[in-house]
């Protein structure tokens, strides 16, 4: 018999059922307070009124920088060389205030830096890490084409050779923060050998736009743009030298995929929070909706669901702490996680009833978000392919 | 430029507190966090350490069962180090204690240019320790400090009043309370909090401040708490009828709150 057995009968706590809080440790909780706190004072006063206006302030990027989120799983170079665990953990906080404010913070480190600092030269490293790390310098990844989606192989952007230059032609396509980005790494094929180079592309160089993509219905508070490559002139030193394979973006998603794995329970909190607290104090028929039995089921549903998957995504942390996280892992844990974050939105939006469809609630806009964040960075169908191949040794996608 | 900032560790306001009914004082059993009107003082120490082109700051607290947590985070916000006095016999200190033991320990701190404490606590609000602990010190002092600069051994300080502020001229060493509000905390950077649990933590004992038993904790409590009481329902608002004149009652009732 231990103190936990001793508590009465049908209490638990509804932010923290199973208690997972005591699975992190002092640091990781100071951390993990330290980034709810910033959304409380930064982002959630004015996150509405930015989706709804369809903006990203651009000046958040230096803040998001002096707390040390751009790029913070990454050693040196400017950045904070936190555990997989603790950026896991800033993610879903992020993600609590909006799957825009994750999604820059993704792309940023996960996307932008991390090719740089992982197959970039020691004289790439210096020039773009630290000024990205302080948010002095923002980034985007371009590797999606209007007709290269879950195939990205099949990408038409080419990289010729020119004398000692590289010439880029071609369009990428839903790049976040792609027209307030200093820097882009692109991604393009060289048609003579089909290698597959990353290039640091400031945003400035002649033949380079990247035109702003409009009347999205979700992540409205994120820029989403294409980006166009017009005879771009690069010199040499604007190749990443470390690779010339699928394997260099691949990588880069796998690092953001892991971030998603984890925002999207911050996405689900919010609502289920939302529901529950709607629920206690929405009165018909003179008793709290929460009295419903029909009402319970639906929040108990979702508290079990952010339990389940804040659960999965701290184990597939502490795997990639230990370094024994596979990309399948990461597959697992992106395709569920996502898929029930958007199923417990839903559910909240239900609760909410009429105010269920407004931004002066969070949940229509974690709804409307997470219908993004389920088709992006591999879409459900996708990963749950990579999941089917990795159990019967059968790929259903790919010959 | 070294600065000594005293920082709170208080149960967090935002849980539901409970008094103890035996001792009538706050339980202090559960996780203890910085108090937040310390926070100015820290983040002003911090600026006027990086305004005086370095120096250190350094925490003096004084808490139950040792605890560090409240500490952790004014060290990932930038301080150096910190002095922790813990002792099972402090329980039960009351403010003049708490300034006796705040002095050893900020006695134990070498090259103190300066001490900064806030007006007051959040859980005790007595408003006393700055006074008492620049008494025990026998250093100058100066409250309620909305800016402070230094420069050519004097603090320059303006001293929050009523009206506006006073400027009032102090030499260094000295002992200054900052008004909660008047600077923004940093937020602890994560570079700062994975630093924290390695920066220098100095935990002592009251053995180790010179301080007999008897001077402190209950023992050498010069005040008791006698009763507590819940607080008084709120009493329904006044409601002022405007015959041309209402403007002029709202002005003179918020004059006598003092607001404005």
């Amino acid at each position: 018999m231990n103190a936990s057995d001793e508590r009465p009968f049908g209490v638990g706590d509804p932010r923290d059922f199973l208690e997972i809080d005591a699975l992190l440790d002092d640091e990781e909780r100071m951390l993990r307070d330290t980034v709810r706190r910033f959304v409380d004072d930064r982002v959630l006063p004015d996150v509405a009124d930015w989706f709804e206006e369809g903006t990203f302030p651009r000046d958040m990027a230096k803040d998001l920088g002096a707390l040390g989120l751009l790029g913070m799983h990454l050693e040196g170079y400017g950045c904070a060389g936190a555990s997989a665990t603790a950026y896991g953990l800033a993610c879903l906080e992020l993600e609590a205030g909006d799957s825009g404010a994750r999604s820059f913070v993704s792309v940023q480190g996960s996307l932008a830096m991390f090719p740089i600092w992982r197959f970039g030269s020691e004289e790439q490293k210096q020039r773009w890490l630290p000024p990205m790390a302080a948010g002095e310098v923002i980034g985007c990844f371009g590797l999606t084409e209007p007709d290269s989606g879950s195939d990205p192989a099949s990408m038409r952007t080419t990289a010729r050779r020119d004398g000692g230059d590289w010439v880029l032609n071609g369009t990428k396509m839903w790049i976040t923060n792609g027209s307030i980005a200093d820097v882009a790494v692109v991604w393009a094929r060289e048609p003579e050998t089909s290698a597959i180079h990353g290039f640091i592309v400031p945003t400035d160089t002649p033949g380079f736009s990247a035109p702003e993509i409009h009347r999205k219905l979700s992540l409205r508070a994120s820029i989403t743009s294409e980006l166009v490559l017009d005879d771009v002139r690069l010199p040499d030193e604007a190749r990443l030298p470390e690779v010339a394979t699928m394997r260099g973006p691949l990588s880069c998603l796998n690092e953001a995929r892991y971030g998603i794995l984890w925002g999207a329970m911050g996405a689900a909190r919010a609502c289920y929070e939302a529901a529950l607290d709607y629920a206690g104090s929405r009165i018909q028929f003179d008793v709290p909706i929460a009295s419903f039995q029909l009402t319970q089921r639906k929040l108990v549903d979702m508290m079990v669901k952010v339990n389940k998957g804040t659960l999965l995504a701290l184990h597939l942390g502490r795997m990639k702490d230990r370094g024994q996280l596979s990309s399948t892992h990461v597959s697992f844990g992106k395709m569920d996680n996502v898929r029930e974050a958007l199923w417990v939105a839903r559910e909240a939006r239900g609760v909410l009833g009429a105010n269920g469809i407004t931004l002066e609630y969070p949940v229509i806009r974690h709804m409307n978000n997470l219908e993004s964040v389920y088709t992006y960075e591999g879409t459900n169908e996708i990963h749950t392919l990579v999941l089917g191949q990795a159990i019967t040794g059968i790929s259903a996608f790919r010959a | 430029m070294n600065i000594v900032v005293c920082a709170k560790q208080i149960p967090d306001p935002a849980e539901p507190g409970e008094l103890d009914p035996e001792t009538k004082t706050l339980k202090r059993d559960g996780k203890l966090i910085l108090d937040e009107s310390d926070m100015y003082g820290v983040e002003m120490a911090l600026q006027l350490a990086d305004n005086a082109g370095g120096g250190e700051v350094t925490l003096v607290s004084m808490a139950p069962d040792n605890k560090v947590d409240g500490i952790r985070t004014g060290l990932a916000m930038g301080a150096a180090k910190a002095v922790l006095v813990s002792d099972p016999a402090l329980a039960g200190t009351d403010a003049l204690g708490t300034a006796k033991v705040l002095a050893a320990a900020v006695g134990k701190v070498e090259g103190a240019d300066l001490v900064l404490t806030a007006t007051e606590s959040s859980d005790g609000y007595t408003g006393t320790v700055p006074e008492q602990l620049a008494e025990l010190l026998g250093l100058p002092s100066v409250t309620f400090a909305k800016h402070i600069e230094i420069a050519d051994g004097k603090v320059k300080v303006q001293r929050q009043t009523d009206a506006g502020y006073d400027e009032v001229e102090c030499p260094l060493p000295c002992v200054v309370s900052v008004t909660a509000g008047v600077v923004e905390p940093r937020y602890p950077s994560f570079k700062g909090i994975m630093a924290a649990k390695s920066k220098p933590l100095d935990q002592l004992a009251l053995a180790d401040t010179g301080l007999e038993a008897d001077q402190v904790g209950w023992a050498g409590g010069g005040q008791e708490i006698v009763g507590v009481e819940d607080a008084p329902e709120r009493e329904a608002g006044e409601i002022i009828e405007d015959d041309g004149t209402g403007a002029e009652k709202i002005v003179a009732y918020l004059e006598n709150l003092k607001l404005v």
